[in-house]
């Protein structure tokens, strides 16, 4: 059962509605998950692995097809009208799938192709994103000797470029330098103050801790908990105990990593 | 025991891996269908040999004269160009492609003794691919003409040896020659011409003198005859070693193994710095100077068929094997300069040439273009229809097709305009036809996966192959009279009813 502890503040509108959605594959993967992010949050899904947490964006992007369940993206039912809803979004994998022969401004180009964003407004967006990410060296190199960070944000560069309303990613941080990483957060955390909604999976949990508005929970496909890092730890605090020192989870030194161990233990162990 | 670090440790090694490697690539990664594979292989052996008892009978007991030694000559060149072609290919994947070489080269071990276990490899894969082709044949032969026909055994091995020493020294002197960033395109290019150097070379000198594009007139006439040396040169031993002169296969034998014994002396002790040199080249070309450069307006569709060029231009490897097949297609072209002059029912053959390398580049683009697809998560999740994302894609492979060969029918349609017709239809139908089976039949794959496609799905490599095979039929036939082209029409369409029917229902890529 969900747990969560309710703001008080007025509300802006949802950027993603999820209700009872499922996926099965030899098991459920998602299993009737309820999730609502609204616009101008950064939201962060954590999780033990093979909680759901990619198959759940997975779907929420079109990738997958759903056994049931409602996705609503900015008002729109991405089920029902999947185009539509495409358009206002962007997905980036952990995994950075880039055309080795394309350079990184080629990329940007055709990537704007796709989402038709004019030529010259495509232009400028690509300037900027390669200078925020520090591509514009390299922006005429082929991308095939590319490292894995930089593979990363061309792909980033490449899902921003379209200005999406809803960023959704999965890992963005895995396999970047401590500089590369921060460039990144840097660009996020940008779009989020404009007025952009970002949603991202990560197992660095600092990294949620640290950027998200709010965090949600999952594990075995349900979104076990879900608030802001105080809410967690109070919630974390009315349940397991800590694991790692045998101390309440409401201390106010509980890390989020302690939190996090505390709601998604199994349990028998946290028994 | 063998010890680490010793030759034979490392072949031990290398001939693991390469069993693995084949064994995966026969049952696509699935160890359950070895017993399926190995009826096949038997079932296709048998076949062949089937075959081989019936084309073989009249040379079996021929007697040794030149028509004979030409026959076998010319066919173990052909056999000989496709080797150092393959060993040539082998020796440039083997430069360029990382896998295990940083832990080779990290590690304390004598470098050169794996490298000359690498070069000996490619030598026995050279002969082993060409063994199941030859061995009905050779055989059938000895079965029908006496046991000194299985003298051709020792010829192919040798040929395999010497083909790998002509391809390493072809490799290292290109590499010497014009760098480690160029050899990269320039062997691969010069693969795929050698390749098909001989096939085309004999076509050519065909069509030339006798305005015909059968080899086998060519290498019969009076002038070839007449000016290829006497039957008791040393030029004839190969071909008096396939027949079982023993004196003829030792010296083959111990021609072939000295060639690549030297080659790997003086290769393996440098192999390390060739790898080093390679690695350092930075595949980071610059592609347009950076003032030059302005994005375009193009519909989603638009900027997926141009992606699709790019890409395909841009990749060194895909056009070397699209040249291998673009090749195929000069000897018909001369064909046509010549019908110019000369007129003539030579365009029925010209037509299903065609039609054939119409559906095969088709096919091999299709993959490429919907299968081989290197950022799949994006591609479906762009906000247009998925259907749209194919048909711009299938766009992409027709306007190639076309490209490649308006020219040709266009030049046709000067001199027999039916011919032409016929031509146009045949490779549209052809090139649809593949198209559709490798749509069918999609799997999400990296473009780099392109050699091995035939394996994800062998159903649809036949069905390609005999579509192809099936159209170019149905215009030969129709070239001559239309009516008569229905009946090989009916089994083309029959055969991609059954690919059809033989495909996956859900396709296995979002797109």
């Amino acid at each position: 059962m969900l747990q969560s502890i309710s703001t008080p503040t007025a509300q802006p509108p949802l950027a993603l509605q999820i209700r009872g959605l499922v996926k099965r594959f030899d098991r459920p993967a998602v299993d009737h998950l309820d999730l609502a992010v609204r616009v101008g949050e950064f939201y962060a899904l954590v999780g033990p692995n093979g909680a759901g947490k990619t198959t759940t964006l997975r779907v929420i992007v079109g990738l997958l097809r759903p056994d049931a369940g409602a996705i609503h993206v900015k008002g729109i039912d991405a089920l029902a009208d999947p185009v539509e809803a495409k358009r206002l979004m962007a997905w980036i994998s952990d995994e950075p799938m880039i055309y080795d022969k394309l350079t990184p401004r080629e990329y940007l180009e055709f990537v704007a192709g796709l989402w038709q964003i004019k030529p010259a407004l495509a232009a400028a967006n690509a300037e900027e994103l390669l200078d925020w990410l520090g591509l514009s060296a390299h922006a005429d190199e082929r991308c095939e000797s590319f490292s894995r960070g930089m593979r990363q944000k061309v792909a980033l560069a490449g899902a921003l470029v379209h200005d999406p309303r809803v960023i959704i990613l999965d890992e963005p941080l895995t396999g970047l330098d401590a500089g590369s990483a921060r460039q990144v957060k840097n660009v996020l955390r940008e779009r989020v103050n404009a007025g952009g909604t970002v949603i991202m999976t990560t197992h660095i949990l600092e990294v949620a801790e640290r950027m998200a508005d709010r965090i949600g929970v999952i594990a075995h496909g349900r979104l076990v908990a879900e608030g802001t890092l105080e809410e967690l730890r109070r919630l974390a605090g009315t349940g397991a105990p800590n694991r790692n020192n045998g101390t309440d989870g409401a201390d106010s030194g509980a890390s989020l990593e302690d939190t996090f161990l505390a709601l998604t233990a199994e349990p028998a162990e946290a028994a | 025991m063998i010890r680490p670090g010793a030759m034979l440790w490392f072949a031990r090694h290398e001939s693991r891996l390469a069993w693995r490697d084949w064994l995966s690539m026969m049952t696509a990664g699935k160890p359950e269908r070895v017993r399926r594979v190995a009826v096949g292989f038997a079932g296709f052996v048998i076949l062949m040999h089937g075959v081989a008892y019936a084309v073989v009978g009249r040379f079996a007991a021929a007697p040794l004269d030149k028509h004979l030694l030409i026959g076998i000559t010319a066919t173990l060149l052909l056999s000989w160009f496709l080797m150092v072609s393959q060993a040539m290919e082998s020796m440039t994947r083997a430069f360029y492609s990382r896998s295990d070489l940083d832990l080779i080269l990290a590690s304390p071990v004598v470098t050169y003794k794996i490298f000359a276990v690498r070069i000996s490899t490619v030598a026995l894969t050279a002969a082993a691919m060409a063994l199941p082709l030859a061995a009905p044949f050779v055989d059938m032969l000895a079965v029908r003409g006496g046991t000194r026909w299985l003298g051709a055994y020792g010829v192919i091995i040798g040929m395999g040896a010497a083909a790998t020493a002509l391809a390493v020294a072809l490799t290292v002197a290109l590499f010497c020659i014009i760098g480690a960033k160029r050899t990269r395109l320039v062997a691969q290019i010069v693969a795929a011409v050698i390749g098909a150097a001989f096939v085309i070379g004999l076509q050519m000198a065909a069509i030339l003198s006798y305005g015909t594009i059968s080899r086998a007139d060519m290498l019969q006439s009076a002038v070839v005859l007449a000016h290829t040396p006497n039957v008791g040169s040393i030029f004839w031993w190969p071909a008096r070693a396939v027949v079982g002169n023993g004196m003829a296969l030792l010296g083959v034998l111990a021609t072939s193994f000295l060639l690549l014994a030297v080659v790997i002396a003086v290769v393996s002790p440098r192999f390390g710095d060739y790898l080093l040199a390679a690695a350092a080249v930075r595949g980071g070309q610059r592609s347009r100077a950076r003032r030059l450069f302005a994005f375009r307006a193009a519909s989603p569709r638009g900027a997926l068929r141009r992606k699709e060029w790019m890409l395909l231009w841009r990749d060194p490897w895909l056009v070397s094997q699209t040249l291998m097949q673009m090749l195929y297609l000069v000897p018909p072209a001369v064909l046509l300069w010549r019908g110019f002059a000369a007129g003539g029912g030579a365009f029925n053959l010209l037509v299903p040439v065609l039609v054939m390398a119409a559906g095969q580049l088709a096919g091999g683009l299709a993959w490429l273009t919907i299968s081989g697809e290197d950022a799949p998560d994006l591609i479906a999740t762009v906000p247009i229809r998925q259907r749209f994302i194919l048909r711009a894609k299938i766009e992409a492979v027709f306007a190639i097709i076309a490209l490649v060969f308006a020219p040709l029918v266009a030049t046709l349609a000067f001199i027999s305009p039916w011919h032409a017709l016929v031509a146009a239809g045949g490779i549209a139908v052809a090139a649809a036809s593949a198209t559709a089976i490798q749509l069918w039949f999609r799997s999400q794959a990296k473009r780099s996966q392109f050699r091995r496609r035939q394996i994800s799905s062998r159903v649809a490599t036949f069905a390609e192959a005999f579509s192809s095979i099936g159209w170019a039929a149905t215009a030969a036939v129709a070239a001559m009279n239309f009516w008569l082209a229905v009946p090989p029409a009916l089994l083309a369409l029959a055969v991609l009813g059954g690919a059809r029917f033989l495909s996956p229902h859900t396709p296995a890529v979002a797109c």
